[in-house]
């Protein structure tokens, strides 16, 4: 996760003002548009890449679908009978042209393991992945920026050391520990939730929510301490701007301020971290998927990597790019709203 | 007093009475407490099952990638759930390892065991109400034996020249005779299946005592009873629940917590801490699978008899079962054989850790130099540590083994059976003719230590056909030998299958032929109160 980190955020780049007459033109009439405009476009190819990328991977892993999905147990004959069937002979070239000619028709083929549908599958665990991400969303980011805010509020005094303190410890253990941690002692000794997390079909909305409640909030835990140190950095940066002085000197009361002057401003990064973590939750929960048992796209992904089921392999890695390039993208959208000055560019 | 105690167990047995209570009074009556605790567990037997319940299992070797289809069933969950909703013709007797009729009710072969009629038991039913007819049976065994078919049990089918329905009956021809066609039909691939499962192979649909409910691949598979069962000495729980648990940590949790009744492959390094958990028991059960290190007998510098012996020797067998197995396995003796085999070859002398001797073949093979081995994390539980433990030992021998370790994926295709000198692991088979014939029969594809011996395969052959159980003792004896003193096989260690129950399910079998019971755990299990 910690790649997804680095680099300062997009929207707080200088708009490249200097370009062709008439883009530039539009680019000042509507930036927001040429913006989304552009954005969707490069989406476009980046996800392109994305497959090329993939595809070359899985070609690059030794061993072909049919020899890993037989294993030990692989017969030449076996092996034979399932390249035929799935025209594995065919070169590499024709078997990815194939493939692409599907999806750009919305088909994103079958399973080549279970012969049944990629789309229909993924709706199943995306569902799920999402479900999850929601509530530890939910959770999380308004716990994170009111921590935040408090830690500013009582800025080197023991409440702001104390989250610090519990923030960056529960950041630093690593998931599957926070995890197992939960289990031993919420779910094995006390015997409070159910585990295994597992979600299945016929589950009523109550019986979900219970179930994700360990996953949930080990995610919590995990994604918590960053936002909240950005959230805490950014107001201070912001409180220790003139304007928030004379606010002081006026007698406004702290929480005040930092809620109504100095939270709307540092809104930019804010947002640019809950997004990075957001898309965190939705890709990066492979780990806790698995130590929770819980069905989501990971363990789906890390199923059909074992495999190299190709068509699966593709249609997940599509979606967490996609995941990543909307969430930023809408990082960017919603820092450009937050900041009048990007709003309408000189 | 003595029926009176019976009576108290019977009760306890029922639930209808604490163990607590239960040791109580029959320490008023006079008992000590080890011997009523041992009343008790025979009195849980002799109340028999108890029917009712929901099981749960939280298994190992599951995937998104799972079909119900039995032809393409590799994991373990694929196996249990197919054991739950379908039968095969023949089962293999738990502890003996001889056949057992199922949907077939008797058999017989021609004095040379090349023809086999098999009588199919009449009035069964599959779970859509058809009644199970010859052809159901013919078709099913065509599937599996299709040229194009990816069966799993395409290797045992090819054996078979034709296979055909006459009035009642299942008439199988063989090319060869085989003594123990019944036990290959008892592989868990072969589950008999409405017109062989041609029209819908993934329907689930079978004669075994539970439906299929609902079946989401890699994550949970549930079942109902079949009150149509055609036997009554299985299926004692209503409802049986499969939780795909691949996480080991997760899998002891989830039965520590109480959450299901059934996990399997306990890691042997975390039995110990496990069996200290008040509601937990460990089930091991040995089983026929090992633990090889295996060299190509056809490749420089294996190709020398005595390059091998002193490998062989080389080798602590006992460091290994109780450092890599933690003692839940056995010693092995370079063939691939142990006693849960019919027809096992007694008084073989058992090879044992002898560096002098070791460092004599040594020598006397006249290789310089050290020896490389390939490993890997894959190639069985603790391989890697396995590897190193047998440097160690190699090395008081004046043998210097490189070890090096390759990655787990691919595996399979690059290394095991490709490389001359590797770990690997074979899980065992039902009969020897068959662990001989898959991997030390010169032109099976799986001879992965190149033992390419003309007597040794017309030794097979013959004991195949062999209807005199002396007479092929004697044969399988001698093969042990050839592959024991002359073959590439390093064999270590016959692993047991670890499973755990939850305290209150009773009536596990240990069964010789496979892990989980031979898959039939579920259906052999009940749940006491």
């Amino acid at each position: 996760m910690a790649a997804g980190y680095s680099g300062p955020p997009p929207a707080n780049r200088p708009s490249a003002a200097s370009g062709p007459g008439g883009w530039a033109g539009l680019r000042r009439r509507m930036p927001l548009a040429t913006l989304i405009g552009q954005r969707l476009v490069l989406s476009a190819v980046l996800l392109w890449a994305v497959s090329v990328v993939v595809f070359l991977g899985i070609e690059a892993l030794p061993g072909d679908f049919a020899q890993t999905y037989l294993g030990q147990s692989a017969t030449p004959q076996a092996v034979a009978n399932i390249r035929a069937e799935l025209g594995l002979d065919r070169p590499a070239l024709a078997r990815y042209a194939d493939w692409l000619g599907g999806v750009v028709q919305g088909d994103f083929g079958n399973s080549w393991a279970s012969g049944t549908s990629v789309t229909e599958q993924i709706a199943l665990r995306l569902g799920n992945t999402l479900f999850l991400a929601f509530w530890a969303a939910l959770v999380s980011v308004p716990l994170a920026v009111g921590l935040g805010m408090l830690a500013v509020h009582f800025r080197n005094r023991w409440p702001d050391r104390l989250i610090n303190v519990i923030s960056l410890g529960a950041i630093s253990l690593p998931e599957f520990f926070v995890g197992y941690i939960l289990i031993l002692f919420i779910a094995v000794q006390g015997g409070w939730v159910t585990f295994p997390s597992t979600v299945y079909a016929g589950m009523s909305f109550g019986q979900r929510l219970e179930a994700i409640i360990l996953p949930c909030a080990t995610l919590v835990l995990v994604v918590l301490a960053h936002m909240m140190r950005m959230t805490r950095a950014a107001i201070l940066n912001v409180m220790a701007s003139a304007y928030v002085e004379t606010a002081e000197l006026k007698g406004l009361d702290t929480l005040r301020i930092i809620a109504k002057h100095a939270a709307p401003n540092a809104l930019a990064p804010i947002i640019n971290v809950v997004a990075l973590n957001l898309a965190y939750l939705v890709v990066g929960v492979v780990v806790v998927e698995v130590v929770f048992v819980y069905p989501g796209m990971g363990q789906y992904m890390v199923d059909a990597v074992t495999v190299r089921d190709m068509p699966v392999v593709q249609a997940c890695g599509l979606i967490f790019a996609a995941v990543y390039i909307l969430l930023n993208m809408t990082a960017d959208i919603l820092g450009i709203l937050a900041n009048p000055r990007l709003r309408h560019p000189r | 007093m003595d029926s009176y105690l019976k009576y108290l167990g019977r009760e306890a047995a029922l639930g209808r009475l604490s163990r607590r209570e239960f040791m109580g009074r029959a320490a008023a009556l006079g008992v000590t407490v080890p011997l009523a605790s041992s009343l008790l567990g025979s009195s849980v037997l002799a109340a028999g099952p108890q029917k009712g319940g929901h099981l749960k299992c939280g298994l190992q070797g599951g995937a998104s990638s799972d079909v119900l289809d039995p032809a393409k069933c590799t994991s373990q969950v694929c196996f249990m759930t197919g054991r739950n909703w379908g039968d095969t013709l023949v089962e293999s007797h738990p502890t003996s390892g001889q056949p057992v009729a199922s949907l077939a009710e008797s058999w017989e072969a021609s004095p040379d065991a090349k023809v086999w009629t098999f009588k199919i038991r009449k009035g069964v039913q599959f779970h859509n109400g058809k009644e199970v007819t010859v052809d159901d049976v013919v078709a099913t065994l065509k599937r599996h034996s299709d040229e194009n078919s990816q069966s799993g049990a395409l290797g045992i089918m090819n054996s078979i020249s034709e296979v055909k329905a006459d009035g009642g009956n299942l008439v199988v021809s063989l090319p060869e005779g085989n003594a123990d066609l019944p036990l290959l039909l008892s592989d868990y691939h072969l589950v008999i299946q409405p017109n062989g499962g041609n029209d819908d192979p993934n329907a689930g649909i079978g004669t075994g005592p539970y439906k299929v409910a609902s079946f989401e691949p890699g994550v949970r598979v549930t079942f109902e009873k079949n009150t149509n069962d055609w036997r009554d000495d299985r299926g004692y729980v209503d409802s049986v629940e499969i939780v795909v648990i691949n996480d080991a940590t997760a899998r002891t949790a989830a039965l520590s917590s109480g959450q299901v009744h059934f996990v399997n492959r306990i890691d042997p390094k975390t039995v110990d801490l496990l069996k200290r958990g008040p509601n937990i028991k460990i089930e091991n059960t040995s089983g026929r699978g090992h633990y090889v290190f295996i060299m190509h007998c056809n490749t420089a510098p294996f190709d020398n008899n005595d390059l091998r012996l002193a490998l062989k020797y080389a080798m602590d067998r006992e460091a290994m079962v109780s450092t890599i197995l933690r003692g839940f396995g056995k010693v092995g003796n370079d063939f691939p054989i142990n006693e849960t085999y019919a027809l096992f070859p007694e008084g073989i002398e058992q090879r044992s850790y002898d560096p002098e001797k070791a460092a004599f073949h040594f020598k006397k093979s006249g290789h310089s130099g050290s020896v490389l081995l390939r490993t890997s994390e894959v190639a069985f539980p603790g391989a890697v540590d396995a590897a190193v433990l047998y440097q160690e030992s190699a090395k008081k021998a004046g043998i210097d083994i490189e070890i090096k370790r390759e990655p787990g994926d691919g595996y399979w295709s690059n290394v095991w059976n490709a490389q001359p000198f590797s770990t690997s692991y074979w899980g065992g088979r039902p009969t020897q003719d068959q662990m001989y014939t898959t991997a030390y029969y010169s032109k099976a594809d799986w001879n992965d230590t190149r033992f390419i011996r003309p007597d040794f395969d017309k030794l097979l052959l013959e004991a195949r056909a062999e209807l005199d159980q002396a007479k092929r003792a004697d044969m399988y004896r001698e093969m042990a030998l050839m592959v024991r003193d002359e073959g590439g096989l390093i064999l270590p260690m016959f692993n047991d299958f670890i499973n755990a129950l939850g305290k209150n399910v009773e009536g596990y079998v240990h069964d010789i032929g496979n892990d989980m019971s031979n898959g039939y755990a579920a259906t052999r299990v009940w749940l006491t109160a």
